[in-house]
């Protein structure tokens, strides 16, 4: 389908770039992306994405807007409080730019749901906050063969590493398993600087556009680490042999989704707040 | 021995046990920190008897949870 010139000249700027062109435009526009979790990564990395014109964008999360989330979650106002957070994130990218289809799911992603909600997708973004939801989307996508970009964020520190099917280690290749509960610290109990969320949000969207457009060289096998305190950024190689991985591995152990115990960030910090 | 940690190079004493760097390096959570020794991953349960040698290259891979 042709662009109409009015996206021509609102994209003129990806179009202009000899990588990405009107050929590559379109790839965005035909594109579909999930995000999971409208928080800290999640969104900046929803706006550049609808920004950049990414057609089909999904987001699932089951929180609404508190107070506290707006120090970082910035494409939630203060005049959302309260509200579900797809919702305000819905309203944010269709105002921003509304070539955007924005499909929201105000749930918690598990095991019985979330293949079926990733299979529709091209590229997923992982925005969650906790353990469980983090192997379990590593899994989910692994079965499902989904490319996903996986990033943490705490304190001063971020990182982010981008799992393509076939082509380097998944997240469990790394870390073989979630630490128990409590035993490494979350943002609700170590805090995070609002604009990591910014920085690495924003190379997650990053990965998103280079996986569609399909230019350069994504993080796969690649961990990608930022320390705030000392400006450093270190890209670090992850080991290539994948055969021994429980779930993308030659012998997968694991077949089936996990639902490990959850842990959820916002609500347990609303009750740390009430307690004070 | 010169040894390569976290991109720095480094002087530690020859035998030089993964216990042993992973104290000298203050690493955090040390149990549940992944370790890679030129390109490999080291299993739990090798970390302790993991001996260092000259030339080698370390790279500690830290969990990290938050995002929302
Ligand atoms: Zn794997």
């Amino acid at each position: 389908m042709a662009m109409t010139d009015e996206q021509i000249e609102r994209y003129s700027r990806h179009i202009i770039l000899k990588e990405v062109g009107a050929k590559g435009q379109k790839k965005l526009l035909n594109a579909k992306v999930l995000i999971i979790g409208a928080g800290g990564l999640g969104a900046p990395a929803a706006m550049y994405l609808a920004a950049a014109g990414v057609g089909t964008i999904g987001i699932v999360d089951a929180d609404e807007v508190d107070l506290s989330n707006l120090q970082r979650q910035i494409i939630h106002s203060t005049a959302d409080i309260g509200k579900p957070k797809v919702k305000s994130a819905k309203e944010t990218m269709n105002a921003m730019n509304p070539d955007v289809e924005v499909k929201t799911y105000h749930k918690f992603v598990d095991s019985t749901n979330i293949r079926e909600l990733i299979r529709e997708y091209d590229f997923v973004i992982d925005g969650t906050d906790n353990f469980p939801a983090k192997f379990l989307i590593n899994d989910a996508c692994v079965m499902e063969k989904k490319p996903f970009s996986h990033a943490g964020i705490i304190r001063f520190k971020g990182q982010l590493m981008t799992y393509v099917p076939g082509e380097g280690p998944c997240y469990r290749c790394v870390f073989k398993n979630p630490p128990p509960k409590d035993a490494v610290p979350t943002c609700k109990q170590a805090g995070v600087i609002g604009a990591m969320g910014g920085v690495i949000g924003s190379l997650q969207a990053m990965e998103a556009i280079k996986y569609i457009v399909g230019v350069g060289e994504l993080l796969t096998g690649k961990l990608l680490t930022y320390d705030a305190v000392n400006q450093e950024f270190r890209k670090i190689k992850l080991p290539t042999d994948t055969s021994k991985c429980p779930v993308c591995g030659t012998h997968p152990t694991i077949t089936e989704l996990i639902d490990y115990e959850q842990e959820i960030c916002e609500e347990t910090a609303s009750r740390f707040e009430a307690e004070r | 021995m010169t040894i390569t940690v976290a991109g720095e190079k480094k002087e530690y004493k020859d035998g030089l046990t993964l216990p042993e760097l992973i104290d000298a390096e203050q690493v955090e959570t040390p149990e549940y920190v992944t370790v890679s020794i030129n390109d490999e991953f080291i299993l739990t349960e090798n970390k302790a008897s993991t001996i260092l040698k000259e030339g080698d290259t370390v790279e500690f891979l830290y969990f990290m949870g938050g995002g929302q």
